[in-house]
């Protein structure tokens, strides 16, 4: 199954009630595969092709308004029209899933994967101090996974989460193990969800406008609670790690190049780890730091001109030098390249 | 007559609506959007569906509509309360669904949403206030303004071959099969206030019916915005926006209104 079609089907199985989408490459088959297999029908979730990505985003943000499960998904022009609508989400404070299947940028770009949405994706991407909840897949299994965990988490802190894949993981295919099919949900949190005005309760609103300067203040103060409490969530995988003296960083496709680097480096003598962020908000920031008190030196990887290794850095403070290794999206690096780069830099040093 | 015999209950002949909140109205004294609210709640009231009613305020004076209103609301980003309302519509199929939109916000920065939704033939009621001047940010020529029209971005007069002319966007909708009801009311006096409440009553009454979707423009006054009296406005609005925005119904029944 592509990583696209699996993050359709547990879409379904995970009960959402709605997708509201737009045709861009390389994410295209999301909407394909739902309409094909008639949802509404199966489970009697909504499937709607909107007339844009700015109308899909806002009907996404109507939506999660009611307390319902939505999502949207899309590739990275597509995402940055969406960012207002974004914005509001997070500042209204409703959970809904949004996926990005990233291509090459800047502007049209090209349709191969890139990672080069990063920035975007974890330090906000529309106007305003918020965060998204962003999930890394490095698998088509992932791709179905972290459809019901994004879920989970955009209701537990009422925010909206986003899998950051790349076209890459969107379109190859392998095998995976799908969840089984969950219960639509039926009751809905009376205490903000727009359900309608009973007499037993005030009426409930979903704004993200505060005229009063003291309560947006309060607001934001209150999500950037929210958003530090995140950390208990944080998601990460790690490989050979134990004995490592030098740790590369890579997410999403990047890891999957790299899981074949410390192949190869160990073949030959080197003992190189790797540290994959499950979640790249919140980010392993805690392990990475100590992990710098245990290796020599880290590179990250990444299909960009170096946007995760700064937060690398951040982690790491300086403790061990941090290189960053990779093409910027459309080509994309072999195992052969990183090994190089990072020989170069394991044997070169710094 | 005494003032406790005025009060008495077989002298009342007006009060506060109910479905209104005591939040006072935010709007400029002689403005309209507070009639055309008082009207849409008192429908709700009359038809018992406050519990299954759920509005959508747009960007612009009405953007607080949330607050004077006593139903679920969900404001939405600057033009797009008919997507935000067609998915709460798809999902609450049994909800009275309407959006609340000025004209800067349904006939400008929201043109695509607003006929993509008309098309679609959502099941949603769109009530749309045009007074001709985006309000909320200072008197601004919208695309409604009408030739020759003063605002504060066409201060020598809209000029339609460099601005582009006023449009009649409730005329262009009506031209799609999805939608079923399109009318052009007013609320400044009260023989029109009393039609308009009528066709607010219509447009719920055919959501009930699923029969798609109901328009309703309400040509308003700007007074702050025109620069006038409140009086003064609505002169000038039955003098010169009434003949370029004829009042009536231009779709019935989903068959356009021959006239």
């Amino acid at each position: 199954m592509k990583g696209n079609e699996a993050i359709a089907e547990a879409a379904i199985r995970a009960g959402v009630d709605g997708y509201f989408g737009y045709p861009i490459t390389p994410q295209s088959e999301v909407m394909e595969y739902l309409m094909l297999q008639k949802p509404e029908e199966r489970t009697g979730m909504v499937v709607l092709q909107a007339e844009s990505e700015v109308a899909s985003i806002n009907m996404v943000y109507g939506a999660a308004g009611t307390g319902k499960k939505v999502m949207t998904s899309s590739s990275s022009p597509g995402i940055s029209l969406m960012q207002e609508g974004i914005s509001y989400i997070a500042g209204a404070e409703l959970p809904c899933l949004i996926v990005n299947v990233v291509r090459g940028g800047p502007g049209l770009g090209t349709i191969q994967p890139s990672q080069a949405d990063y920035f975007q994706s974890t330090k906000g991407g529309g106007h305003g101090d918020y965060r998204l909840i962003v999930l890394a897949p490095a698998s088509v299994q992932e791709m179905a996974d972290f459809v019901d965990l994004g879920f989970e988490l955009a209701f537990k802190y009422r925010n909206p989460t986003m899998i950051l894949s790349d076209g890459l993981i969107g379109q190859m295919m392998e095998k995976v193990e799908l969840p089984p099919q969950k219960e639509r949900v039926t009751e809905f949190d009376q205490s903000w969800a727009i359900t309608g005005k009973t007499k037993d309760r005030e009426r409930n609103i979903i704004t993200s406008l505060n005229l009063d300067p003291d309560k947006q203040y309060e607001h934001n103060l209150k999500l950037q609670e929210k958003y530090k409490s995140m950390e208990q969530d944080v998601m990460f995988e790690k490989i050979d790690c134990d004995d490592a003296d030098f740790l590369l960083v890579a997410y999403g496709s990047s890891a999957r190049i790299c899981q074949k680097v410390v192949e190869m480096a160990r073949s030959r003598g080197k003992k190189v780890g790797l540290l994959r962020p499950q979640t790249l908000y919140p980010f392993p920031s805690n392990e990475l730091a100590r992990m710098a008190r245990k290796v020599k030196g880290m590179m990250a990887v990444e299909l960009s001109a170096g946007q995760m290794v700064e937060d690398v850095r951040l982690a790491v403070n300086g403790k061990v030098p941090v290189s960053h290794y990779g093409m910027m999206g459309g080509k994309i690096h072999s195992p052969d390249d990183v090994l190089k780069a990072l020989e170069d830099k394991y044997i070169g040093g710094y | 007559m005494e003032f406790k015999e005025i009060t008495r209950e077989e002298n009342l002949v007006y009060k506060r609506t109910p479905l209104m909140t005591d939040t006072p109205l935010s709007y400029c004294p002689g403005c309209g959007h507070g009639t055309v609210h008082r009207l849409i709640m008192e429908v709700v009231e009359e038809m018992g569906i406050q519990e299954d009613t759920i509005g959508i305020a747009p960007v612009g004076c009405s953007v607080l509509a949330y607050d004077f209103m006593d139903v679920d609301f969900s404001q939405a980003a600057h033009g797009r309360a008919p997507a935000v309302a067609t998915a709460i519509k798809r999902l609450w199929p049994e909800k009275f669904v309407f959006t609340y939109q000025g004209d800067g916000d349904l006939a400008a920065i929201g043109t695509a949403e607003t006929i993509h939704a008309c098309n679609r033939g959502e099941n949603i009621a769109i009530f749309f206030v045009n007074n001709g001047i985006y309000g909320m940010t200072g008197g601004q020529m919208a695309p409604t303004t009408l030739e020759g029209m003063r605002s504060s971005t066409s201060p020598y007069g809209r000029n339609s071959e460099t601005m582009g002319p006023p449009y009649k966007i409730t005329e262009l909708i009506a031209q799609l099969d999805g939608t079923h009801y399109v009318t052009r009311q007013a609320v400044h006096k009260p023989g029109p206030v009393r039609k308009a409440k009528k066709a607010i009553r219509k447009a719920l009454e055919l959501q009930k019916e699923n029969k798609g979707l109901s328009f309703i423009e309400f040509v308003s006054n700007c007074n702050s915005g025109w620069k006038m009296t409140p009086n003064d406005s609505n002169i000038w609005m039955e003098e010169n926006m009434f003949p370029f925005y004829p009042m009536g119904d231009i779709k019935v029944d989903g068959k356009l209104v021959k006239g």
